[in-house]
């Protein structure tokens, strides 16, 4: 599926971010969810369990399924963060790891 | 409107009444079960999904010996309910440690672990402590690499274990069904009377008519009890978790305090306050949860809590189950306990053939709350 700016989003102010590397422009008050949407980046993580790829959904905090690591904090729900310039977002692959053993 | 035609009536359809009435029926009984809706007070969907040995039994060696041949068949339960069930109810039994972080809570267990080997009947398999000894910080680290560096020393029993608590309800839910027991669901019990040899259960849905009834109810037992000549002096104890979000393996070991299930998540209690029938949450309570697990676990400090929720545990005065028939009422059983996860593999397979066989052995006579009489004589 292919998501388009409404022309009234427009004109706020332009932000840059990564996504796994990738340069994504967004605007500002874009949470990290829309604009990855926007940036054609469909699948966000694959889950702890199958390894199955998952996309955001609900937008709006409740499904959890748009879990994504922001700037080292993995499992941040990018339909309720805002995005901001430099912000490094990264795909989560799997359950996080706080234990290095 | 009266019914006829059940062997048993079994009241409460959580993890106690449903494993008592799954082993019924699966003994060839005719067996209706008689459950509250969604508004009960239900641990078995809030409990922790421990199969734990470890420090149970301290003053009746009985209850030590039941718990450990309980987690000794739980392979067996879980082998069932998977065969006939269908339901993998992912037992695991890899041993249990519980951390210490004083001297002094260490001192205190290896006491415990001496009473209970003294009370120990020699020859009896389950007496005494039932394996749990005290091993050292490096041992215990050794065991769980993931535990911090203030923990001084824990204590390890090798038959502790873990299972996911709901998919036992469910499947012995499922099990229930597959027999035929007339599950009746949002039908509260509001008393229990004779008539003719066996009972007259009333609900606000009708009668129901049964040679034998049995009070599984948890809490829901204390005001059916006292009519039947049963004493079952229960109180509600209010138990809090946190839940943490799916994480990567961290834990290899069921810990009395923490648990990891199979999708990753970590499970952090145990906390025990006296708060009636209150089931909110208190913050404090949680933050003091959360505080020990970080200073267990360092690394839980990155993990974020996604759930908790409370419990109302139901706790006799020793805090061991009461197992009775009537006097007054034959053919009237109590069942009640604080372990219903645990004990499930007994209570299906061992306590509910004596019910259907009509009456409870003498080795259960432990469990009679005869022996609150003794300490309040």
């Amino acid at each position: 599926m292919q998501f388009s700016r409404l022309e009234s989003a427009n004109a706020a102010s332009p932000v840059r971010f990564t996504c796994n590397g990738q340069v994504v422009e967004a605007r500002a008050g874009d949470s990290v969810a829309t604009a990855l949407l926007l940036a054609g980046i469909g699948s966000t993580r694959d889950t702890a369990l199958s390894g199955e790829g998952r996309a955001p959904y609900c937008l709006m905090g409740v499904c959890f399924e748009c879990l994504v690591e922001i700037d080292g904090v993995p499992n941040q729900q990018a339909c309720l963060v805002p995005v901001s310039d430099g912000m490094s977002v990264r795909r989560q692959e799997g359950a996080p790891q706080v234990w290095d053993g | 409107m009266s019914e006829t035609g059940y062997d048993i009536a079994v009241i409460g359809g959580g993890l106690v009444g449903s494993a008592v009435a799954w082993g019924l029926a699966r003994g060839g009984a005719r067996v209706v079960v008689l459950d509250e809706g969604d508004d009960a007070f239900r641990a078995s969907r809030g409990n922790f999904g421990l199969v734990w040995v470890q420090g149970k039994g301290d003053g009746l060696a009985d209850y030590a010996a039941w718990t450990r041949g309980s987690a000794e068949i739980w392979p067996d339960l879980a082998a069932t309910l998977a065969s006939e069930e269908g339901v993998d109810v992912g037992l695991r039994q890899p041993g249990g440690i519980e951390a210490f972080l004083t001297d002094a809570d260490r001192d205190a267990a290896a006491l415990e672990i001496k009473r209970m080997h003294n009370q120990g009947l020699p020859g009896r398999p389950g007496d005494g402590a039932n394996d749990t000894k005290i091993i050292s910080a490096e041992e215990a680290r050794a065991l769980e690499p993931s535990l911090g560096p203030e923990v001084i020393g824990a204590a390890f029993n090798p038959h502790d274990g873990h299972v996911n608590p709901l998919y036992l309800l469910r499947g012995l839910h499922a099990g229930m069904h597959r027999l035929g027991v007339d599950y009746r669901p949002g039908q509260g019990v509001a008393r229990v009377a004779r008539d003719g040899a066996g009972y007259r259960v009333v609900t606000a849905m009708g009668d129901i008519l049964a040679d034998k009834v049995v009070l599984a109810a948890g809490l829901g037992n204390i005001p059916l009890a006292p009519a039947l000549g049963l004493n079952v002096p229960t109180r509600p104890d209010r138990g809090q978790i946190l839940v943490t979000e799916r994480l990567a393996p961290m834990l290899d070991y069921a810990h009395v305090n923490f648990r990891q299930t199979e999708e990753g998540t970590v499970m952090i209690g145990a906390s025990s306050s006296d708060a009636g029938f209150d089931t909110s949450l208190d913050i404090d309570t949680s933050a003091r949860l959360a505080a020990r697990a970080r200073r267990i676990f360092p690394a839980l400090a990155k993990a974020r809590i996604v759930r908790t929720w409370s419990a109302l545990r139901i706790m006799s005065p020793d805090g061991f189950p009461i197992y009775d028939e009537s006097e007054t009422y034959p053919g009237v059983f109590v069942v009640t306990c604080h372990s219903g996860v645990t004990l499930a593999a007994v209570h299906a397979l061992e306590l509910a053939p004596e019910i259907l066989a009509g009456q409870l052995s003498d080795r259960l006579a432990p469990f009679s709350p005869k022996r609150f009489e003794k300490l309040e004589a």
